[in-house]
């Protein structure tokens, strides 16, 4: 259409210049239209991060004054990098990723294949309660489990003390109240609270993956003989890789950032749990706004999103390929 | 599912009987904590740390809504609240629609790449922006503004991702030929033809935006300084001092920051959870 109206001559001035409006607006439409994306990330995202990089080579506190900032060097990566608490921080993120990420799919995989198997119209119903934690607020969670792990008559511990008495079980569990709120134990507590909070997302993850699953491939496999625990292993599982890959890997992205679960079961760093608890991201939170130390948590962000990105991609190099080649 | 097309064998029952056993416990252990919350709201906090811990409902609700008064401005941290999660809303409505038409229904030179930025960003760890955003922030003298908040998420990499794959799937290119022979201008054809036709992930998209945005809590604890400007979740951590916390007032607001959304999800939670799962079940 466009075509035939730039070799046909203009028939009068007037519509000729509608018509080149028509095609000037047809044609850069689309720029504008995605154009707020664009300039709220380089305003909001891109420009901040940069800058922060430069910030991260200096020495700078908010009452130094906007735009009064020392030059270092690579200062504030070495102190980072040779500062105890940094580290312990960082093994606190790591042992939580590991400890709050597993049992999340461990639990999430045969719940949702669970819930496929023996639910019909309750389905939606029974995924919903499951879900719900993931919609509500962390920080309303946190406070709710800084009730639940009261060491003197805290529910939690009393469901401990009540199981107990069980057989089997009662080896298993200690005998004495928990003191949650230690350097020892506060990661279990975490760890407790985070799988609670996101198992429910992973189960409805692997729950639509496993309803995208051919129906005949189940008909054809009992008609074989395959048993319920066959059909789970032999189609279920493989077939579920890439989401297991996608699943998993938000799970690293987002346990490597965990800061609000921690930063109010240790009330803001003043617990005296704190060491024992605190994530890396909360680690850089309060170098910057309770030691107002901007330049080295900076630099943190920075090894942060280093060492991430590094998980990331190995994650992609050892489960990436196997995810997409087996399917 | 494949146990109702089966023939009816003491083994199979046993299975489904054994998984309802297994996914009532899952339910009551996720349900517990909600339960208590509202139990908690109800008690003092001798009572709340008594022997044995309530279970039932008390009396004490407007004793600890009234301490709750004393302690913090707390409707006007609600108002905080939905003033954040309905400006990020409407404008997030707008321009990820517009912006998912843009990427769903033009050809234009570096579109394939531009769209591969979009969903680039959505991998960048969140957390780690918070103190380059601060410092933009105080750069800019937004410190204790709500435009600090929302201005930045106005338009989110998830929503366009999401509204461009509903306009790919349900508003046909022919409609939107049609309408541009008509004289309709090319926003015409976005607020007249398409968003009607939306009107489903629309409403997804504005669930999944007011909920994140009614619980953020790491950037506007930074952002919102003064005790006039902070949201509810932010307020009530301050709540939680060194001694003497007041944990039934406590819990009593964070019911009532819990309510809403779990009013909101009972009313939409299919539509909710399959908008959330649909981008990955894709990819």
């Amino acid at each position: 259409m466009r075509k035939s109206i730039s070799t046909a001559p203009p028939p009068t001035s007037k519509v000729s210049l509608a018509m080149r409006w028509s095609n000037f607006q047809r044609r850069y439409a689309p720029y504008i239209f995605i154009s707020p994306f664009f300039i709220l990330f380089l305003v909001f995202g891109l420009y901040p991060t940069l800058f922060s990089l430069y910030m991260s080579f200096q020495s700078w506190t908010p009452s130094d004054g906007w735009g009064r900032w020392k030059y270092v060097g690579f200062e504030n990566y070495t102190f980072t990098l040779t500062d105890p608490m940094f580290w312990r921080a960082m093994w606190n993120t790591v042992w939580l990723g590991i400890f709050s990420g597993l049992p999340q799919h461990l639990i999430a995989i045969p719940l949702a294949f669970v819930i496929h198997m023996v639910l019909g119209r309750f389905k939606t119903l029974v995924m919903a309660v499951y879900f719900l934690p993931y919609i509500t607020s962390s920080v309303a969670i946190a406070l709710i489990f800084n009730t639940l792990f009261a060491t003197h008559n805290g529910v939690i511990n009393l469901v401990i003390a009540q199981l107990n008495t069980w057989p089997l079980l009662g080896w298993l569990l200690p005998d004495q109240n928990i003191n949650w709120f230690l350097n020892s134990t506060i990661k279990y507590g975490l760890a407790l609270v985070v799988v609670w909070q996101f198992t429910g997302w992973n189960t409805l993850l692997y729950l639509s993956a496993i309803q995208a699953i051919p129906k005949e491939l189940y008909e054809a496999a009992a008609v074989d003989g395959a048993s319920r625990y066959q059909q789970f292993r032999y189609i279920t599982l493989p077939l579920l890789r890439p989401m297991m890959f996608f699943a998993v890997s938000l799970t690293i992205i987002g346990n490597m950032q965990l800061f609000e679960q921690p930063f109010v079961l240790l009330n803001g760093g003043a617990s005296s749990a704190t060491q024992g608890g605190q994530t890396a991201t909360m680690y850089m939170y309060r170098t910057a706004f309770e030691w107002l130390e901007m330049g080295t948590a900076a630099s943190i962000a920075w090894i942060l999103f280093i060492f991430i990105g590094i998980l990331t991609y190995l994650n992609n190099l050892i489960f990436g390929r196997a995810a997409r080649g087996e399917n | 599912m494949a146990g109702s097309d089966r023939k009816f064998s003491l083994g199979g029952l046993l299975l489904r009987l054994g998984g309802f056993a297994l996914l009532a416990l899952g339910g009551v252990l996720t349900l517990a904590p909600f339960y208590l919350m509202f139990v908690f709201a109800t008690h003092q906090r001798s009572e709340i740390f008594g022997f044995p811990p309530p279970l039932w409902f008390g009396e004490h609700f407007w004793t600890n809504y009234q301490i709750l008064l004393d302690k913090i401005p707390f409707w006007r941290a609600y108002w905080n609240n939905l003033y954040l999660a309905l400006m990020t809303t409407l404008t997030s409505l707008f321009l990820c629609s517009l912006a998912g038409y843009g990427f769903a229904m033009y050809e234009f030179r570096g579109r394939e790449r531009l769209f591969g930025v979009v969903l680039a960003t959505l991998l960048i760890p969140a957390i780690l922006n918070l103190i380059p955003f601060y410092l933009l922030i105080y750069q800019i003298g937004w410190i204790n503004q709500p435009k600090a908040l929302w201005v930045p998420a106005m338009a989110g990499a998830l929503g366009i991702f999401l509204m461009r794959q509903y306009i790919l799937s349900a508003v046909p290119k022919e409609l939107v030929d049609a309408a541009r022979i008509d004289g309709c201008s090319e926003f015409q054809i976005y607020w007249r033809i398409v968003l009607p036709l939306v009107r489903p992930a629309l409403g997804t998209l504005g669930l999944i935006t007011f909920i994140g945005s009614w619980n953020r809590f790491a950037d506007v604890n930074v952002i919102m300084r003064t005790q006039e400007t902070k949201t509810l979740p932010v307020v009530l951590r301050t709540l939680q001092g060194a001694t003497d916390v007041e944990w039934g007032a406590i819990m009593a607001g964070t019911a009532l920051l819990v309510a809403p959304l779990l009013l909101v999800f009972a009313l939409a939670a299919r539509q909710l959870m399959e908008g959330l799962t649909s981008g990955a079940v894709k990819s």
